[in-house]
């Protein structure tokens, strides 16, 4: 149904020439393998670090190891964490090529009874969420200032020093990524570290990912290799491997960070058929504009039916 | 803020299911049901739907927006555009009393609903920053531009009108606001329903004319209250066709959401809703009978600005509520990629030869 809907506003197959960069460099982007992710959080402090981010409440959730909770405007990077039982006889992860075989995601351990009187193996899902740098995206389709801003890379960034806080962009965005600080007023999301980009470095969560769990690239190179990653994992015996959001053909018009899911998005917090709100606006505006010349057509009425009371 | 981001179960105070269990295969399985609506004996609105979810916990954030600045803002903003199709409308056939009376009612209502406004942004200092930019897929950036015009306009056509200054051009004025008016009161809707909140934007279809109506009810109403009762008669008009369309899009919007019209129906977002229901109902009958009396008409003019006030409360609330339990977001998603991969699926079949 998405993939038939009018394209959005600011959408496209290019994003940084929709948005008139002329000469630009390829659209780069983040892939997140989380059939590897080992919940190590490194991502997570390499971007508080870097991006010199406020501290976000400490507290413990009792949601398995994740005290995070889920990404605003002060944690760009966060991990989720997901404790399942998994059915016995499920093949153990393959490692990726080039990788030591020790250092996989989904660790299996011994079968035990589980409390639904299902047996399985304990399994950890974890996966480390972050802004999907949106073909089309809500946040900045709706901020009236112009402080969001699609750059040469094709991402989308907040330029902090136009922001007025008006706080559109936080309910726009179908993925619940970008807040608004309560301390100083202005929204903030992952910038896919827009500022190491510009000289050539790779962002720091992926820098620091062990596992590389985290990749970034050109998105085209991303793409393929999630790919051939995802087909490894159901000829091993994962036909639950899937990719999220690696087309086009969803209601965001592609991803600029993408993942590979070992369950339904649901269950990481991900919205399963996410679609930007603004594919539906011409149509609002429309009614809108209806609406208002109903305005005008109750006051005639209004008046056209009273004409003998005067004086 | 982590800390300020809904609780789970807990915070609702209904029973739901087995959503924190640990350890099944579907530990994060919950069930969507509805939830009791204080002061409705329906325990269930909906049929329970499986889903699953992350502990729980929201897919999307919830408006950061204020209790009372943005319903005020929406409310205001309603009751100063239609007024100023009124005040014209007035001019134009010799009702000076009720063209003054609107006019004021334009002026105050857009003031407060712009201070509403600013006082909701992170860093008001900034509010100027609107106008840095037109972006049509913006409705604050259009809103902005139009509130920009519009509120000089009223300003102006208040002002001479109270003064006696410059009649010709406080005509101008008068007119200018009355073009631009509509638009104040609709173009809010458009505001609420080009968000992921679920709740508001699916009800994109309907949400403008509630807006008109609700706008128009409560000029009508305030007019009513304000304008020396001989003028009055296309006052009552207004305010008598207004709650009508207010109430008949309102209809419409759940019917055609079915079940996921359940933030409107119950919790605190259908308290307000309700309430506002019935206080349109007496205000309608109070303005339909109460021709002859001044006090009658007075009260009746009020009880239809409540009236659209707590249909913009409940609106308000209704979308917060649908951000905030993550199955109004997960199991319209889920339904919708269902049925397009069945789809796919059904035509992959009959396609093989
Ligand atoms: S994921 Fe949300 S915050 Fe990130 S680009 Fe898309 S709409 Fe904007
Ligand atoms: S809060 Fe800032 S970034 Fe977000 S929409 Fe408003 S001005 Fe734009």
């Amino acid at each position: 149904m998405s993939s038939t809907e009018r394209p959005g506003l600011t959408g496209g197959a290019d994003p940084a020439e929709r948005a008139g960069w002329g000469e630009h460099p390829p659209r780069m982007g983040f892939f997140t393998d989380t059939s590897v992710c080992i919940g190590c959080k490194a991502c997570e402090v390499a971007c508080k670090e870097w991006n010199t981010v406020p501290e976000d409440g400490l507290e413990l959730t009792g949601m398995s190891f994740d005290n995070t909770i889920g990404l605003s405007a002060s944690t760009w990077r966060h991990v989720a964490f997901i404790e399942q039982q998994a059915p016995v006889g499920v093949p153990a992860l393959p490692a990726v090529p080039g990788q030591a075989a020790g250092i996989r995601g989904g660790l299996s351990g011994p079968a035990v009874p589980g409390p639904d009187g299902v047996d399985g193996a304990m399994r950890w899902l974890m996966s480390s969420d972050v802004c999907k740098h949106c073909t089309e995206a809500g946040c900045l389709d709706v901020c009236p200032t112009g402080a969001l801003m699609r750059t040469e890379f094709g991402t989308v960034v907040v330029q902090d020093d136009v922001c007025n806080g008006c706080g559109y962009c936080v309910p726009a965005c179908p993925f619940g990524v970008i807040g608004r600080r309560a301390d100083d007023g202005g929204a903030h999301k992952c910038t896919l570290c827009y500022d190491r980009l510009g000289v050539g470095m790779e962002p720091a969560c992926a820098k620091a990912c062990p596992t590389d769990s985290i990749q970034f690239g050109p998105l085209d190179e991303l793409r393929e290799r999630a790919r051939v990653r995802v087909n490894d994992l159901v000829e091993a015996g994962h036909p639950e491997a899937q990719l999220y959001l690696e087309g086009a053909d969803n209601g965001i018009g592609g991803a600029g960070a993408f993942f590979l899911l070992l369950d339904e998005p649901e269950v990481y917090g991900l919205p399963p058929d996410p679609v930007v709100p603004t594919r539906s606006l011409p149509r609002m505006w429309k009614h809108a504009g209806l609406a208002a010349a109903g305005v005008g057509a109750m006051v005639l009425t209004a008046f056209l039916g009273s004409r003998t009371d005067v004086r | 803020m982590s800390t300020s981001q809904p609780g789970p179960a807990s915070a609702r105070g209904t029973n739901r299911g087995p959503a924190e269990s640990h350890g099944g295969r579907h530990a994060r399985q919950g069930q969507r049901q509805g939830r009791r609506g204080s002061g409705r004996g329906e325990q269930f609105m909906v049929p329970r739907a499986e889903f699953r979810s992350y502990y729980g916990r929201p897919v999307i954030k919830e408006p950061v927006w204020k209790e009372p600045d943005v319903p005020a803002y929406l409310f205001f903003g309603g009751l100063a555009g239609a007024s100023s199709v009124l005040a014209a409308a007035a001019q134009l056939t010799g009702r000076p009393g009720l063209a003054r009376a609107a006019k004021a009612a334009a002026l105050g209502g857009i003031s407060i609903s712009t201070v509403a406004l600013i006082n909701d942004l992170g860093r008001p200092a900034r509010f100027h920053h609107m106008l840095r930019v037109f972006k049509l897929s913006s409705p604050m950036s259009v809103g902005s531009w139009i509130l920009s015009a519009y509120g000089p306009a009223a300003g102006a056509a208040a002002l001479s009108d109270f003064t006696g200054i410059l009649p010709a051009a406080g005509a101008a004025a008068t007119a200018g606001a009355a073009l631009l008016g509509p638009a104040v009161t609709t173009y809010t809707a458009v505001l609420l329903c080009d968000t992921a909140v679920p709740a508001w934007h699916e009800a994109h279809r309907e949400m403008p004319y509630v807006f008109a109506g609700s706008a128009a009810s409560a000029a009508g109403g305030f007019a009513l209250l304000a304008a020396p009762a001989r003028e009055a008669e296309p006052a009552r008009r207004l305010a008598i066709v207004g709650a009508a369309v207010e109430l008949t899009a309102k209809k419409l919007l759940e019917r055609r959401l079915q079940s996921r019209a359940e933030p409107y129906q119950t919790g605190r977002a259908g308290a307000l809703l309700r309430a506002g229901e019935i206080v349109t109902f007496c205000g309608l009958a109070g303005a339909g009978l109460s021709r002859r009396s001044r006090a009658g008409s007075a009260v009746s003019g009020l009880a239809l600005l409540a009236a659209s006030a707590l249909t913009r409360f409940g609106i308000f609330e209704a979308g917060r509520i649908s951000a905030r339990y993550p199955e109004y977001t997960i199991v319209p998603q889920r339904e919708r990629k269902q049925a397009r991969e069945a789809e796919a699926g059904a035509a992959g079949r009959s396609g093989r030869p």
